[in-house]
Parts: structure tokens; sequence; C-alpha cells
């Protein structure tokens, strides 16, 4: 076997952090979406994520269906989940406390936490990658062609949305709410609808993250929560709210956090990313790209 | 009404203090003389209350000086300046709720003591003859502003007119020198604001200099000294009530507010 | 209030007193001794996170760091250093303290959810060293061969000695947090609580408090955590994690955060629930957890201390 230059270990690195990066990346932006019309942050984000991953198992694996009908079926499915997530404990208490939206999406959390264990036990799934298992090399590593995958279709997320953000009258009528939601209210935009929606786009593009992540990293149920936290890291160091400040912002913590594994300690990975959310946090937490008056949040 | 104090007690020069882009405070300057009561009034937005929030240290001045008694305060956080003299009332009620009236005015008493964690947590004696003296002048300010008879109730039960006079109850056991109300008469009926000018007497005659903001101009004539008129920020006059009241820039101030000009 | 405390304080003890005497005389239930040895353990760290969340107004979901801090110091110290487990327990203390100060001073600065990320990224971070300093702490697989404590020589060794252990320490902390809440300290925070802008007008030293009270709650949770260190003898990471913190704040949310004997009721469910009752369940088990937990918190935001007096006014409406 050729030995692995430097080169072709930095690159190696590289692609690993843009890849989980992107993951990290589309969940900020669920985030953000669901941040901008409901100043919620949505502590089941991350779930969305793992239930992607493991439904798409269930549809490719299980039920042996062509890979773009499960893939569809798949964002559907969670789609409905984040639907049903709004309706049935969103909705009914819109004007609870802050601390109590983040107890009930905690809650909400554990909830679907539960129902994976449930129903997929506790050890991790993968299904087999879009495109075969063959690598690529480029500059001297080996890249997955699943790798390319997640890479373009974070790109085509990031595309559509910026289309329906500034084409669409829902996507600006979402950008409204988030601006000044009373004003929103006052022209006849429906909140709760748009709550609703950002709640279902959120989940879609967590069941998408999870989707094209499993081939690469496998699956498992307890998945949601750490993937949460770094994506809020990420969110955060992008300026909460700010739609090309997570996308930023999530690349680059991953290529931070796959340099940190590669070169320095494997086992403190995970820290890397928490540590960056601290000291952006402690810092300066409007972000690379926020707004500073945002930054000054609700109190419980 | 009261004798001219001989000395300058607050001294505010060319206050600045911007929000983003909007200019709440452009330069503002006025003295408030010791022992009277100074009130303040101005069409909404004319940026009373963020005058009363620099004062009291929720935002820092962009540019200017406050001195209280000559020494500067501008730029403090609000719990060193309570403990310089300086205490307040707010706008919208800023009791707490769900606390008992009469803790509402313990809290007023805060800095009166020292008791630390510790101390507090095995309950030394020394903490309990504290606690004691705390509870017996918290009462005592009740009995002043009348509601001694709710001590037992839940503050945020009370009706507005009985939470306003918490808020000047709690505000006095801060043991302040000068106080700062900010519009006490809203929402109160005729009765009520009779009441509370009564009360202002009362205050200032225990050597309190009180500075108001009010909108009730019946009792901003009755009972100031002197009054600032402000607008978009700025000064626009300032001296006693009946100079005030024919000023043409005052007048021309309020032209489109709900102002009955027969009662200036 | 002081009379109804020390009412409830008189009603917990008597409770505590006639508890083992049932348990252990009736064999089916004989291990809920143990149980209520955890109960107590993490009853502990639920008062410090009640004083946190009810009174103060803020969160924490990282404080299973504290928790395990205090543990890891007194296993650490007894096994290597042949400390005596009072002293290590002391040491835990200095040193979770010192953390929860150099933690507390930036994080309390934060608000809502940038506070409880903040927290929740700390107990991670805590979490992953406890995982990778392998040479120090046994790494995932953790450590054993624990001594336990000895009282004036005598060395104790059954689950009822240990039930008396923690529970008399729970006792003392309850009676220290309700001398506090009921100070010019307690004030203060529940000021803090309802209004920090008129509570800062009054002089209220906010952010002091709010970092004296988040560190008070983190030697509460060093002292529980010594008290496990002792009591199961075995440590792993695996005991301090993200879950465990999000299961201590659901404690203090359902039992009625407002309250500090919400703390102890919501205590005693979850854990009698987590660790005997939804063993039925089997892998059912984290399912009901997460759907009681959002019931409780939808239908009964007060939590349950709040439920006697809820069913009475819906009796009175009705």
């Amino acid at each position: 076997m050729d030995k692995i230059t430097l080169t072709g270990q930095l690159v190696q690195y590289l692609f690993t952090g843009v890849t989980v990066g992107s993951i990290y990346a589309l969940v900020a932006v669920g985030f953000n979406i669901i941040y901008n019309v409901t100043e919620i942050i949505n502590f089941a984000q991350g779930e969305f994520v793992m239930l992607g991953g493991l439904i798409m198992v269930f549809f490719t694996v299980t039920a042996k269906l062509p890979l773009p009908l499960a893939f569809v079926l798949t964002v559907v499915a969670v789609t409905g989940v984040g639907v049903l997530m709004e309706r049935c404990t969103i909705n009914p208490i819109k004007n609870a406390s802050v601390l109590t939206m983040i107890i009930v999406t905690i809650a909400v959390s554990i909830l679907f936490k539960g129902i994976a264990m449930f129903v997929w036990g506790k050890n991790p799934y993968i299904f087999p990658p879009f495109s075969g298992t063959k690598p690529i090399f480029v500059l001297g590593a080996a890249i997955q062609t699943q790798t390319l995958w997640v890479l373009l279709m974070t790109a085509v997320v990031v595309v559509l949305l910026t289309l329906f953000f500034k084409k669409s009258r829902y996507g600006k009528a979402m950008l409204a709410c988030a601006d000044d939601p009373e004003a929103a209210r006052l022209v006849g935009i429906n909140v709760s609808i748009m709550i609703l929606i950002s709640f279902a786009l959120s989940a879609a593009i967590g069941a998408v993250a999870g989707a094209i992540i499993t081939p690469i990293s496998l699956m498992e149920y307890d998945r949601g929560a750490l993937l949460a936290l770094k994506a809020f890291g990420a969110a955060v160091l992008g300026g909460l709210g700010s739609f090309y400040g997570a996308v930023v912002a999530g690349v680059l913590l991953g290529i931070i956090e796959s340099m940190c594994a590669g070169l320095v300690s494997s086992g403190y990975k995970d820290a890397v990313a928490l540590i960056i959310l601290l000291l952006v946090l402690y810092v300066r937490p409007s972000g690379l790209f926020g707004n500073v008056e945002a930054s000054k949040i609700k109190e419980f | 009404m009261n004798t001219e104090g001989s000395r300058v007690f607050l001294r505010v020069e060319n206050l600045k203090k911007s929000f983003g882009g909007v200019q709440a405070l452009k330069g503002l300057s006025f003295t408030v003389t010791a022992g009277i009561i100074k009130a303040v009034i101005g069409p909404n937005g004319a940026g009373k209350t963020t005058l009363f929030n620099v004062i009291t240290g929720v935002f820092p001045p962009n540019d200017g000086s406050i001195a209280l008694d000559g020494v500067s305060i501008e730029g403090q956080k609000s719990r060193d300046i309570a403990r310089l003299g300086v205490s307040r009332t707010f706008q919208n009620v800023e009791i707490f709720g769900r606390m008992t009236v009469l803790e509402n005015v313990m809290v007023g008493r805060h800095i009166q003591s020292r008791a630390g964690i510790i101390g507090t947590g095995l309950r030394l004696s020394k903490m309990r003859r504290e606690e004691r003296q705390i509870q017996e002048s918290a009462m005592d300010y009740l009995q002043f502003v009348g509601l001694e008879h709710r001590a037992g109730e839940l503050a945020g039960n009370l009706p507005l007119g009985e939470q306003k006079m918490l808020e000047v109850a709690r505000a006095l056991a801060t043991d302040p020198k000068i106080l700062l109300l900010d519009e006490p008469a809203g929402g109160l009926n005729t009765r009520e604001t009779e009441g509370l000018a009564a009360l202002i007497m009362r205050i200032l005659e225990r050597d309190i200099t009180v500075v108001l903001v009010e909108h009730d101009m019946n009792l901003v004539m009755d009972i100031s000294d002197e009054i600032l008129v402000m607008n978009f920020g700025e000064k626009i006059a300032e001296g006693r009530p009946k100079q005030v009241k024919d000023d043409p820039l005052v007048i021309k101030a309020y032209l489109g507010e709900e102002v009955d000009y027969s009662d200036l | 209030m002081q009379v109804s405390n020390r009412k409830y304080l008189l009603g917990l003890t008597i409770f505590l007193a006639l508890f083992p005497v049932v348990v252990m005389n009736v064999g089916a239930i004989g291990h809920y001794l143990d149980v209520m040895i955890f109960v107590g353990i993490y009853s502990l760290i639920t008062m410090g996170l009640s004083l946190l969340m009810g009174y103060a107004g803020q969160i924490s979901l990282g404080h299973a760091a504290f928790f395990g801090l205090g543990a890891y110091t007194s296993g650490i110290l007894c096994t290597k250093l042949s400390m005596s487990p009072w002293l290590a327990m002391v040491a835990g203390v200095g040193l979770t303290a010192l953390v929860a100060y150099i933690v507390g001073v930036p994080s309390l600065k934060l608000k809502g959810h940038y506070l409880a990320m903040a927290t929740l990224g700390f107990g991670v971070i805590v979490n992953i060293f406890f995982n990778e300093e392998v040479y120090l702490t046994g790494g995932p697989s953790g450590f054993s061969d624990i001594p336990g404590f000895t009282v004036f020589g005598f060395s104790l060794d059954s689950d009822l000695h240990y039930y008396i252990l923690v529970w008399c320490l729970v006792l003392l902390a309850l009676v220290f947090s309700l001398n506090v809440i009921n100070s010019r300290i307690g004030r203060a925070l529940r000021s803090l609580h309802d209004s920090e802008v008129a509570a800062d007008a009054m002089g209220v030293e906010t952010s002091r408090y709010k970092v004296i009270i988040f560190v008070l709650s983190g030697v509460y949770a060093s002292v529980a955590g010594s008290l496990y260190t002792h009591y199961v003898g075995f440590l792993s990471p695996s005991s301090f994690d993200l879950f465990l913190s999000i299961k201590l704040v659901m404690m203090v949310v359902v039992g009625g955060m407002h309250n500090i004997w919400g703390a102890l009721l919501g205590t005693c469910l979850l854990t009698f629930l987590g660790n005997e009752w939804l063993h039925i369940f089997h892998d059912f088990d984290i399912l009901v957890y997460g759907a009681i937990l959002l019931a409780i918190v939808m239908f009964l935001p007060e939590g349950l201390v709040d439920l006697a007096p809820r069913m009475g006014r819906i009796w009175k409406r009705g």
C-alpha cells in the first residue's frame, strides 16, 4: 500500500472536516430557521438527523426500496414528525416562558430518543453509500464518493433555501417574522403557520443531513444530543439567526475539529467544537456575522 | 412649596446617549437643587425615561457627566449608584410579583446589611437580629405609604395603584438622598393622585430630593418647585412652573398632544 | 413560611425514620432502601439546582460535571493516595468550588438559551475529560476498589449505614438551604428572578449572587459525588454524562421549580421511575420516561407540588 503523505493526510482531514462540517451547517441552519421565527432553540434538532438516518436505513435495507424513493419517503416521514412535534408540544404552550420551551424541547428529544431506542435498539446502523464504496483519489488522499454526495446535497439545500427565502411568498414571510413578528402579524401574515413551516423545514433539513451522513459515520439512537450541541456552536459562531453565518461556521467548525482530531488528539475531538462554543459565548456572543443587539437575548 | 436649597445636588452636563442609530439624549444639561421637587416633562419619546435609566446606571452614557453632590456617577453600575443614595421607581411597574408586599420592601433594605451566605445558611444569632431589624423597618416604610394592611399578600395580586405605592415604599427603604419617580401617577385615578401628591410632600419632609417624570400636568403644576421640559432628547426649557407654562417653545412642543392648555 | 417548613421537615424526618423499618421487613421491596440512598444522593444535587433555577432564575444543563468532579476526586485521592474519605470529600468540594467559580463568572453573564448551552457544553467537556484521562480516571472502563466511609473508626458497610449518612447530610443541606431562602440573600435571589432591573436598582449585587449560588449548587453536587463514590465503590464516566445533567434538571422541574420541596419530590419520583418502576418496560423505558416528562412539563408547569392546589382550583371551578 502507498505510504500516506503529509499532503494526503491533510487533504483527508480537510475532506472529513468539510463533510462533517456540512452536517453541522445543515443542523445549524435548521436551528436558525426555527429561532428566527419563534426565538426558541429547538433542543430536539439533533433527533431529526438521527431519525433521518435510521428511517433511511429502514427504507433501504429493510424495505429494500430504491434509493431515491427511500430518500424522499424519509424526508417526508421526518417532516411529518416535525409537524407533529410543533402541533402537539409547541403550539399548545406558545405563551410559555423561555425556560419552559427549553424544557419542553429537551423532553421531546428524550421522547424521540426513547422511541428510536425502542424501535431500533442501541446498535449503530448503516446503509450502503449512494454510489458505491470505491474511493477516488485526490492529491494522495482516498476520498469516499459519499463525501461528495454530502457536499453536493448540502449545496443543493443551501441553494434551495436561498431561493425559498428570496423568491417564495412563504419564504419572504418567514424573513418578515424573523425581523418583527408583531409587524408581520399586523400585515396579515399568519404567524402560527410560519411556525409550523419553520419546524417542518428544519425537520426536513435534518432528515437530509441524517440520510447523507449515515453511510459514512453510521447512525444510532443517541447521536442527536452531541450533534445538536456542536451545531448550536456553529450557529452561535456564525451569529444566531444568520443563514450564511451558520453555513460558513458549520463548515469551519468541521474543519477545525477534523484537523485537531488528526493532528493533535482524536479523543478530545468532540471537545473542540464545545470549547469554541464556550469561547464564542464568553467573548463575542454575536458571533462572526450576527448583530450585537440580537445577542442581548431574552431572559427567563 | 419649599425654600430654595443652597446647593446643587444633582448636576447633569452635556449628557448624550444613542441606541444604534437613534440619539435618545443629545447633550442634555440641567441641575437639581437639594431638597426640591423637580419635574421632567415632555412629549412621548422625548427621552425622559432614558434620562432616568442613564442616571441610575441601567445604561452608560455615550458622553457627558453626572455628578451627585459633587461625586461623578456617570457610567457606574446600578447597584453602586443605589449605594450612593439614588433610588427610583419604574414606568412599567417592576415589583417582585412572586414575593409578598413586605418582602418587596425588605429587598429595599438589602444594602443596609452585610450578611454573607455562610452566616445566613447557619442562621447565626447576628443574622437573626439583622433579619428582625430589616422586617421592622420594612413595616415602617409600608406604614409610611399606607400599605401595612397588605404586608402578607403577594405583590403581584395588588391593584396597580397599590403596586405603585409599593414601589415607592421599596425605593424609600434604601434610605436614598434623591428619589427618581418615573410616571408615578400613570394609571391612577384622581383620589389616588391626590394621595400621591401628599406622599411626595411627606417624602420631601424627610430631606429627600425628588425628581419626577410625569404627564399629569395638574400634579406637576401643583407640587413642583422646578420643571425641566424635554423634547427629542434636548432641553427645551427649565425653570419655575409659571415661567415654563408661558414659554412659547414649550407650548409648541406640545402641539398635537392631548393637553388641556387652560391648565398649563 | 417558617412554620410550614418546620412541619415539612418534621414530617420528612419521621418518614425517613420509618422508611427503612418498613422496607427491610417486606422482602419484595427490600432493595428500595438502595434506591432511596440514590434518591438522597441526587436530592443533594437537585436542591442546589433548585436554588439556582427556582430561586435565582438561572439554569444549568451541566451539573453532572460537578457531581463527577466530587466523585472522581474522592475516588482518586482515596485509592491512589490512601486519603481519608472525609478529607477527600473536602478536597473535592474545594476543587469543584474553584471550577464552578471559574466557569460561573463568564457563563452567568449569559442569559436564556445561551446560558443553557454554555453549561451544557461545559458538562460535556468535563465528561470527555473523564473519558480521556485514562491514567487518572481509568477512562471509560472506570476504576473500582474504592473504600467506604469510616465515622470515628466505625466502618460503614451496609445499605442502612449509608442510608443514614446520606439522609443526615441531605437534611443538613436542606436546613441550610431553607435558611438561605428565608434570608436577605434568598430574597435577593428571588428578586433577581422576578425583575433583575429592579433588583439592580435596589443595590442587589446580582452578578455576584448568581455566581455564589452557582458555586453553592456545585458544592452540593460535589458532596453528593463523594457520597456516591464511597457507596457504589466503582466509578465510570457514563454515570456523569449529559443525560444525567438533563435528568437532574427534569427532577427539579417535575417536582416544582419554585419550591425546594419540589426538588425532593421530583427526585424521588424520577429516581424510582428510572431505577425501579420502569424496568418492567425494558426497551420502552426511555420512551415512557420522556412521555411522562413531557406530559408533566406541558400540563403541570409548576410541577408536582402544584398538583394538589391545582386539583383544588379545578374542583372549585367545577
